[in-house]
């Protein structure tokens, strides 16, 4: 028997925060079922979020200045065990998904009070913190499994929550069924493409394959390893050609959960993709400078065109603005196919400003549902001046998704133009205003439909409860904030950029 | 009302040992094949005979379905707080050098046993959820149509 004693040095609370970021709000699921009650379901969840935010925040304030945290799974060291790691890149999207989660939670309460039947709650919480917990535990992975794992745990939460939208409109269901067939096609190729790394370089944490692969260079196995895994996290991007299930599921699902999906689930999987083509894939592989050049960026830029086009012909407020999101992701995939610092410095920047935007009009449109019953633009009609605040909120988020100087919008497609005059593209960079000026038109349509049609006789609609108009302020405060105060956001996308640029060297 | 008087007497004298196996395969994960997933498996396979010979209700008073969703959440949280007892005693999430710090061997055995055993109720729960969710839509055909 072995008697000698092991020294350890006890870690403190700040060592376990990697930890503690999931493990408060996946604990806090099961714990709401095991509970069983109502009225201590949605406190339970939003005190698991508030905390996930703080610890964000603290992780955050660690790495801004670019060092990495490393935590040890089960006291496993890696490459053999799982690490968790945080950098700037993800300590971004981690403090976004739980920031944008923490707002939502309010403004839930009120909205599935009348979207969803009482009974359903609890599971309703439940399934929301794992779908919250799987999409941070995405970002914070540094392990290529777990990535899958995780990917896996919030897809299915979110197929929940989609369906559940069922209760007003029975095209959820379908909904939540494509999105279920699509996003398994995704999530299989992901694991394929996983399969061929393991194969090529015998490990799975994502630093040390990348360490690998930069040793090997190129190989058919590689190649086809990035193949896989760019349509898998594709599918889940909702990058232009794999893009249908979006639209349907953003709208039928409850609208507090399309808020939080709109603004964190694509943007995690962006997140991935980044990790995947500039940390773990040598960015100076000519594969992968050809897929950038003649796969994503065409389709970006058809997105940014077709998608936009699309949303200007919708009736549906919710629709346009599903329809808009796959336009916006287009900028984001633009960014990152420049394959310069500023690309994805406008990429990372993107993430942020378009996943606040879309939140602020995504609680707007819930709010309309909420008082309405109904986003079609025949139901909203000359709401402007019986719900003012709703609606200036759409105003305010509308001007940001258009990127008009002084909201966040702004901010990001300005660093964008930037990164492709650098380039000396300058077609691209006149495809980006000009279809900015497509969303000038979408959000036109919307603030006419809302302020210049008159409201119909005995019309009955007042504003909606503090409750959701709040969050939704806070919101689209956070638009014209960040349009106006660059330094976080800026600083910590380039921050972000540099660390996923250098390569493998940036997973040291 | 008596139908299938062989198969009846058979399940009652098989559920037990499907039990006791499902036991010992989960108690023998850490040395042996098997572990938490397949005695979960097992363990409601026992409950799924019953349901499928003695009809869903008779299943369901065994195990009420509000007994079975408590228990798929109750085996992540035994999971969960294995995790967290060795995260406040020091040590990483899940390292269970903490459950015995002196003799870390003994650490990792006892770990692995609570760790399987919250595999197990929650794969027991999801199994049985998953087989209420399904029989519990109407029957197209009625046990007298046989």
């Amino acid at each position: 028997m072995a008697t000698e004693t092991v020294l350890h040095t006890a870690l403190t609370l700040v060592d376990q925060l990697p930890a503690l970021q999931i493990l408060v709000s996946f604990i806090a699921a099961p714990l709401i079922v095991v509970l069983g009650s109502r009225r201590l379901a949605w406190p339970i969840a939003f005190a698991a979020s508030a905390l996930s935010l703080v610890i964000a925040a603290i992780l955050l304030s660690q790495v801004l200045d670019g060092s990495i945290i490393s935590y040890r799974m089960g006291g496993w060291a890696p490459p053999l065990g799982i690490e968790y790691r945080v950098d700037a890149a993800n300590a971004f999207v981690l403090f976004l998904v739980a920031a944008i989660s923490t707002v939502v939670l309010p403004y839930a309460r009120t909205s599935f009070s009348k979207e969803i039947s009482t009974r359903h709650h609890t599971a309703f919480y439940a399934a929301y913190l794992l779908c919250f917990s799987g999409l941070l535990g995405v970002t914070i992975t540094g392990d290529a499994f777990n990535v899958f794992v995780f990917l896996e745990v919030s897809s299915l939460s979110t197929y929940v929550l989609i369906a559940q939208g069922a209760e007003r409109d029975k095209r959820a269901l379908t909904a939540a069924y494509d999105y279920l067939i699509m996003g398994t096609v995704g999530a299989t190729f992901f694991v394929i493409g996983i399969g061929f790394l393991y194969m090529a370089t015998g490990t799975l944490n994502l630093a040390d394959i990348a360490d690998r692969i930069a040793e090997q260079g190129s190989n058919r196995t590689i190649r086809a390893a990035f193949a896989f895994i760019v349509v898998g996290i594709g599918l889940k991007v909702a990058m232009y050609p794999l893009h249908r299930w979006l639209p349907n599921a953003y709208t039928y699902a409850p609208s507090a959960v399309t808020a939080f999906l709109a603004a964190t689930a694509t943007k995690v999987a962006v997140y991935v993709m980044l990790r995947f083509i500039f940390s773990v894939f040598q960015p100076n592989f000519l594969f992968e400078f050809n897929t950038l050049e003649f796969i994503i960026l065409p389709f970006a830029l058809i997105a940014m065109f077709a998608c936009s086009f699309v949303a200007i012909f919708q009736s549906d407020f919710k629709m346009m603005l599903a329809f808009s999101s796959v336009a916006q992701i287009g900028y984001i995939l633009l960014g990152i196919s420049f394959l310069t610092e500023t690309g994805v410095t406008a990429a990372v920047a993107h993430l942020f400003n378009h996943g606040i935007t879309k939140a602020t009009l995504f609680m707007a449109v819930g709010a309309y549902v909420f008082t309405a019953n109904g986003s079609y633009y025949d139901t909203i009609q000359g709401l402007g001046r019986r719900m003012p605040l709703t609606s200036a909120a759409v105003v305010v988020g509308g001007l940001s998704l258009i990127g008009v100087p002084g909201t966040a919008g702004f901010i990001s497609k300005w660093v964008l133009v930037q990164g492709a005059l650098e380039k000396g593209w300058w077609p691209v960079a006149i495809l980006i205003v000009a279809s900015s000026l497509l969303a000038v038109i979408y959000v036109w349509r919307v603030i006419e439909v809302l302020y210049m049609r008159p409201t119909p006789e005995n019309c009955e609609v007042r504003e909606a409860p503090m409750s959701m108009v709040v969050p939704m302020w806070i919101a689209a405060l956070a638009c014209i904030y960040f349009g106006l105060n660059t330094d976080l956001t800026l600083s910590a996308a380039q921050t972000a950029a540099q660390g996923l640029m250098s390569g493998s060297a940036g997973m040291r | 009302m008596r139908h299938h008087l062989i198969l009846r007497v058979i399940t009652k004298l098989l559920i037990g040992s499907i039990m006791l196996f499902a036991l010992y395969v989960q108690f023998h994960g850490d040395y042996s094949p098997g572990g938490g997933f397949q005695a979960g498996v097992i363990m409601a396979v026992a409950f799924i005979i019953y349901g499928v010979v003695f009809s869903l209700d008779e299943a369901q008073r065994v195990l009420p379905p509000w007994v079975v969703h408590k228990m798929a959440a109750l085996g992540v949280l035994i999971y969960a707080a294995t995790g967290v007892y060795s995260l406040f005693v020091g040590y990483g999430f899940l390292d269970y050098t903490a459950l015995s710090p002196d003799y870390p061997e003994k650490g990792q055995h006892y770990g692995i046993l609570l760790v399987e055993l919250g595999v197990g109720v929650t794969v027991t729960g999801v199994m049985v959820t998953i087989y209420y969710a399904f029989t519990s839509r109407t029957p197209i055909m009625d046990d007298e149509a046989w």
